[in-house]
């Protein structure tokens, strides 16, 4: 290959695609990006300041005593706003789970606070938290073991309803199950079937029907489309996408495919160690990684293009993510990082604004 | 690369490209059909799948959960478990032997020595109670009549080969003292100490976060190259393939329904299920799009495949014919790519004017 044949070709891509934006101009590309601009100016929902959860580490049976903390999240901070799609993205072990359960309050956090429409989760008696959970709803990763298998479809949809009270009457549930299975691509019939008749996807759409049967406006999707096969979670992407745009709902959606997330959020927090290193708008912190991490995570995901992928340049991040047990002194990314300088060891880095909406946790750029 | 590998007898110039590729060949999978038997019908996990792999080379089968990308796999070594499962039809040449007609001894003896496994769950494939040194060792002293001593040297060797620090330490170790990443390392140094001629990857990196996987897959990359080891990784992530396979089997239903080099597959797809998969993932090199394409429908319920292309039902390109007919794996334009469908050509115009 000469060099020349490259920039032809690229030139060449780079007037068809002119071409084809100038000859159909992609309505719903446009759409999205109205409703992007709209959801960047829309009142907070969820604000988060400085949450902990440190999960104790007991020795001994009789005496026990910690011996040690896992800070699975230390000292996070984030916004959501009203309709948004926030991505919190990181490796297991980097605490976007925790996060996750730290709002819905099936961990009770150690430190920090939460607020949903202004008031702080953490301090809520059991009481008023679970009639709030009625507007904060979670999808869960696993399609197999999140439905209870003795349960028939109709029974796990209509079980939040029934907790929560919303649908008293049994003609109007069985009516709101057969209305959010068509909802979520699915034939109302289902509502006699067991789970193990389903497959992943019919029952992951099983578990956004059940989210949704309280009308919440907030939805954590943890790792919600990981467990599909390709051709499954676009199906599913695209259902994620259609409810929210139909209910104006607001989802935190934490995942480890960073081309999903890139997909589908408006904005992405970067997770590592119980710390977010990066925040940013999502085409910003794609086409312009300042963080070493993330900059290290999107040169590891591998592109579905043989040519593109051998001319690449691979720089892969050595070792691994080290115990949250024991955290590397500074920044916690340091004996890793290519950039590392001494102070890096010594100094825990501020996470400070460069750009405009641009956040980042890194002492050396 | 693969041709470059073979020595030329002398005075004797290759008469054709097949005979050239008959001396590198390596492994010939021909129709292999792996059925399981169950009460509730036959399940036809594999049915007629062939291939060739040669000396060196990287090859990969593609597909989704259920399509026997596994199970064919596990046929090349005959792991597949009998009853319910049964290996009824075809042959699978390994240099000049059919590895289905040896028996249980002489398969033992391929196993591990000429062709090895790394499998998914480095973690249920590692023994729990025994060490990484005494499994280690096990391999090297059944196949290679090695004394303990020269197995355990070797074995310090190849951990270190693997990236693992203090080796010596480490075998004494037991496989939850060890992570992911490291664990699918040591899978890699089993599958690596008796010098295979194969390695056989089911989902290597499936279960390893984004970073790790890229070092794993680096490591393998660099190993096979080094030692001239043919390397079948089967997977689902059509971006692993794109970066480390030379020539792709798609597979749906129990069939390779397209079979080409990487490039070919990607940029010329001729079966509208590979244009498909493509087409419904996310991808960080393209400008972001409003909607993605999904594949409508299920997979089928391989127990109950009807006449006719098992991918008609979710097929946009699906003609009459589709229905009644099953469409044979042929050659498009003569060349070394191979499609299952009778509107390749329609498929192929589809991709020209979408990219």
């Amino acid at each position: 290959m000469t060099p020349m044949e490259p920039t032809g070709a690229v030139r060449q891509s780079a007037e068809a695609a002119v071409q084809v934006s100038t000859v159909v101009p992609d309505v719903a590309l446009e759409h999205r990006r109205q409703s992007e601009r709209r959801v960047a100016l829309a009142p907070e929902l969820v604000t988060i300041r400085d949450l902990k959860m440190h999960f104790p580490v007991i020795e001994g049976a009789l005496f026990s005593k910690e011996v040690a903390r896992v800070k699975a999240v230390d000292g996070i901070n984030l916004t959501i706003r009203k309709g948004e799609t926030l991505g919190l993205v990181g490796e297991s072990g980097c605490g976007k789970t925790t996060t996750g359960r730290c709002i819905l309050r099936l961990e009770h956090p150690t430190g920090g606070e939460i607020l949903f429409d202004g008031k702080n989760l953490v301090d809520l008696d059991q009481k008023s938290m679970q009639a709030l959970r009625q507007k904060i709803q979670v999808i869960f990763q696993d399609p197999y073991s999140s439905l209870n298998p003795r349960m028939k479809i109709g029974e796990i949809i209509s079980e939040p309803m029934k907790v929560h009270g919303t649908e008293p009457n049994k003609a109007a549930r069985d009516a709101r199950v057969a209305e959010l299975l068509r909802l979520c691509g699915l034939d109302p019939k289902f509502a006699d079937r067991y789970p193990h008749e389903m497959s992943g996807g019919q029952r992951q759409r099983v578990g956004i029907a059940r989210a949704l049967s309280v009308r919440p406006e907030f939805i954590i999707c943890d790792e919600a489309i990981s467990a599909l096969d390709v051709s499954i979670q676009a199906q599913i992407i695209n259902l994620l996408e259609d409810l929210r745009e139909q209910f104006g709902l607001t989802y935190l959606f934490i995942a480890h495919d960073l081309s999903v997330v890139r997909h589908l959020c408006h904005r992405v927090a970067v997770m590592y160690l119980g710390k977010i290193v990066e925040l940013a708008d999502c085409d910003e912190l794609y086409s312009n990684p300042l963080h070493p991490y993330t900059q290290a995570l999107l040169a590891a995901v591998p592109v579905p293009d043989p040519d593109l992928e051998r001319a690449r340049a691979h720089r892969i991040v050595k070792g691994e993510v080290p115990s949250p047990m024991n955290p590397p002194k500074g920044c916690v990314f340091h004996p890793r990082c290519p950039l590392a300088v001494d102070c890096c060891a010594k100094i825990v880095p501020e996470f400070r604004e460069l750009r405009p909406g641009h956040w980042v946790a890194c002492s050396v750029i | 690369m693969e041709a470059g590998q073979v020595k030329r007898l002398k005075g004797r110039p290759y008469s054709t490209d097949d005979e050239r590729r008959e001396v590198s060949r390596l492994l010939k999978i021909d129709s292999l059909q792996t059925y399981f038997f169950s009460a509730a019908g036959v399940v036809k996990a594999v049915d007629g799948i062939s291939l060739d792999i040669n000396q060196g080379e990287t090859i990969a089968i593609v597909g989704e959960s259920g399509c026997g990308k596994s199970v064919s796999a596990l046929s090349i070594l005959r792991l597949v478990a009998d009853p319910p499962g049964r290996i009824i039809g075809g042959s699978i040449r390994f240099r000049d032997r059919d590895l289905l007609k040896l028996s249980e001894e002489e398969i033992r003896e391929v196993r591990g020595k000429d062709i090895a496994m790394v499998f998914q769950e480095p973690m249920t494939s590692l023994n729990p109670v025994l060490t990484i040194g005494r499994q280690l060792t096990e391999t090297m002293e059944q196949h290679l009549d090695m004394t303990h001593d020269q197995a355990v040297a070797r074995a310090v060797e190849l951990l270190g080969m693997v990236g693992i620090s203090d080796p010596a330490r480490r075998l004494r170790q037991y496989p939850h003292h060890f992570s992911g990443g490291m664990r699918q390392r040591v899978m890699i140094a089993m599958a690596l100490c008796c010098e295979p001629k194969l390695i056989i990857a089911d989902e290597p990196t499936t279960a390893l976060d984004v970073t790790v996987q890229a070092q794993i897959l680096e490591l393998m990359k660099d190993l096979t190259q080094r030692l001239g080891v043919a390397l079948i990784i089967i997977t689902h992530n059509l971006g692993i393939v794109a970066r480390y396979a030379d020539r792709v089997n798609v597979m749906y239903a129990g069939r390779i329904i397209e079979s080409g080099t990487a490039h070919e597959i990607y940029h010329h797809p001729h079966h509208p299920y590979t244009l498909a998969l493509l087409r419904s993932v996310p991808r960080m090199d393209q400008p972001r799009r409003a909607r993605l394409d999904p594949v409508e429908g299920q997979p089928p319920d391989l127990s109950r495949l009807g006449a006719g292309c098992s991918f008609h039902p979710r097929c946009g390109f699906a003609i009459a014919r589709c229905a009644s007919q099953s469409p044979p794996l042929e050659r498009i334009d003569g060349g070394d790519h191979l499609a299952a469908c009778f509107e390749a050509d329609n498929v192929a115009k589809s991709m020209a004017r979408s990219s």
